[in-house]
């Protein structure tokens, strides 16, 4: 039997997402996205996201297909992601993938946005090493994961308490002058910076701290409190070292967090996921401590690594190969899906 | 022709089959579900429930129809959305109407929540033709003269009687008619130009005019 082909639908924030997957095999991967339009308010305005999903949605699906090179007929399964993410987002995926289930008379998955994250990466790598942990870092998402079997268990092991990974990023761009999103220019930034230049501070890295949550709210402020200073003292602000130096504050947290949440469970491989994955220090950090503590690291790229229709796709291709229940016809959004439901 | 018909601009979502030609609406099924804010739970089921009903399937259906609004976003956007991807999944047209043009019949002023204490309305002659609107005002400074059909529970604020009427399948069906009978319908671009919603408002979101020290 031929492996299913199976459209997955994504807009849980400001990306329309369209993918097309066959098993493991990523097929098509169209995007629109409306950040331009967000960028003036510093971040993402839910209700300009919702509107730009809408008109979006059939010109995005058009393109998957024709860059699949298949009919909408030719569809065995739909998947969507039904949460987390911004209610008014998550109602216009979920809404037109119900209405593609239902006018080509398929099975439709409502999944979880971030085991969708970890599922993407089964498109690059083949089939993921169960158990393994997962680290998904984003402007949304900060939270660190054990997944037995992707699913049906997967375990939350820590989370952000405060900012997420991406919205530090932004934050501190907005400090430095730099664009929003923050990632890729504070990225830009720090390959000419000193990296050790300025010692900012580890958020949850003490004895007694939760070992797998994270904070960056604090690390944010510090590098605010040592820019705005530089500034007040009519002093220039070395732009280069203060990216260099705030980005690798964020690499260590995250990679010895998860580096640790591998070892105290025994588990030797670990996915990263999420738009901060695509930042190139914290792939190499990973990449070294992962060498050294005999852990395989697996990172998709990075178009991969950010929101996407093909891992909404990939995972509802998983689901539908594990045999797991399509969703009720009353599927609706979850804004606060928790990551221990799968799909539902 | 068969035709589909879909409404979420209101708190109860319309989904119904209908008999359409030029001369006449013969409305086989229709499902009105109170929803709240459950559309895009609740409307799937409706359509399906409404084929059923009507012992019509889907790919008996000629064209969808769909009301644009104006109403509450986030529920509008649904049944927008939805009757786009089943129209572009059947390769079928897709017409949208002001959903207001599908409440109640002759002359008439139309008012649906608008919610945040206003009321978005239009108004119609004898003939049932929109003669002012769509637009969202407070109910106090609407200024227009009965009768007022739609939400009742705005009779207070206008001052006035409202006679309590719903989006139906044959309002949407009459809207829609116009449109329905141009031959141009059925070969128009794929993907056809996307729906436009009749938000009437802009986006709730502030530019900040000052970037703030993140300390302060
Ligand atoms: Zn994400």
């Amino acid at each position: 039997m031929n492996e299913p082909l199976v459209l997955g639908f994504e807009t849980s924030c400001d990306e329309t997402g369209v993918g097309i997957v066959r098993g493991h095999t990523l097929l098509a991967d169209a995007l629109a996205t409306s950040m331009a339009e967000h960028e003036r308010f510093g971040g993402v305005v839910p209700e300009i996201a919702s509107r730009a999903h809408l008109e979006a949605m059939v010109p995005t699906v058009h393109r998957a297909l024709a860059e699949a090179g298949i009919a909408a007929s030719d569809i065995d399964a739909v998947a969507v992601t039904s949460g987390p993410g911004l209610t008014g987002a998550l109602l216009v995926g979920v809404a037109a993938a119900k209405a593609y289930a239902l006018a080509l008379d398929k099975p439709l998955y409502g999944v979880n946005h971030l085991a969708a994250h970890v599922a993407v990466d089964e498109l690059q790598h083949g089939p993921l090493a169960e158990p393994s942990i997962a680290m998904l870092v984003s402007g949304g998402h900060s939270s660190l994961l054990l997944v037995p079997d992707l699913a049906q268990d997967v375990q939350p092991l820590g989370r952000t308490i405060d900012d997420a990974a991406g919205e530090a990023f932004d934050k501190v761009a907005r400090v430095l002058g730099l664009p929003f999103p923050g990632g890729p220019p504070i990225d830009k930034a720090a390959r000419e910076g000193d990296a050790s230049a300025i010692a900012f501070p580890r958020g949850l890295t003490g004895r007694g701290d939760a070992p797998y949550d994270f904070s960056f709210s604090g690390l944010k402020t510090a590098v605010a409190r040592w820019v705005e200073a530089r500034q007040r003292a009519g002093e220039p602000v070395p732009l280069a070292d203060v990216a260099a130096s705030f980005q690798e504050a964020v690499a260590d947290v995250l990679t010895a967090k998860a580096v640790r949440a591998c070892r105290d469970h025994g588990v030797d491989h670990l996915v990263l996921g999420g738009g901060v994955a695509a930042n190139s220090r914290l792939r190499a950090l990973a990449e070294e401590r992962c060498a050294a503590a005999g852990i395989v690291l697996r990172v998709p790229s990075p178009k991969l690594c950010t929101d996407n229709g093909a891992m909404v796709a990939a995972l509802g291709s998983r689901l539908v190969a594990a045999g797991v229940a399509p969703s009720a016809p009353d599927l609706g959004a979850d804004s606060a899906l928790p990551i221990t439901t799968v799909s539902r | 022709m068969l035709v589909l018909a879909l409404d979420t601009a209101t708190p109860t979502l319309v989904a119904g089959v209908a008999r359409w030609s030029p001369e006449a609406t013969e409305v086989l099924a229709e499902r009105a579900v109170p929803s709240g804010t459950k559309h895009a739970e609740l409307l799937t089921p409706a359509i399906r429930a409404a084929l059923d009903d009507a012992g019509v399937a889907l790919a008996e259906i000629d064209a969808v129809v769909t009301g644009l609004g104006p109403g509450p976003f986030t529920g509008l956007r649904v049944g927008i959305v939805t009757a786009a991807a089943l129209a572009d999944a059947r390769g079928l047209p897709v017409v949208g109407v002001c959903s207001l043009d599908a409440v109640g019949s002759g002359a008439r002023t139309v008012v649906t929540d608008a919610r945040r204490k206003e009321i978005y309305w239009a108004a119609y002659d004898a003939a049932g033709v929109c003669v002012e609107g769509p637009d969202v005002v407070r109910p106090a400074e609407l200024g227009r003269p009965g009768p007022f059909v739609g939400d009742p529970a705005f009779a207070e604020r206008l001052g006035a009687e409202v006679v309590e009427a719903q989006v139906t399948t044959a309002g949407l069906l009459r809207a829609a008619s116009a449109q329905l009978a141009d031959p141009a319908l059925f070969d128009g671009p794929t993907p056809p130009a996307p729906l436009v919603p009749l938000y009437l408002r802009r986006p709730d979101a502030v530019p900040p005019t000052t970037i703030k020290a993140v300390t302060q």
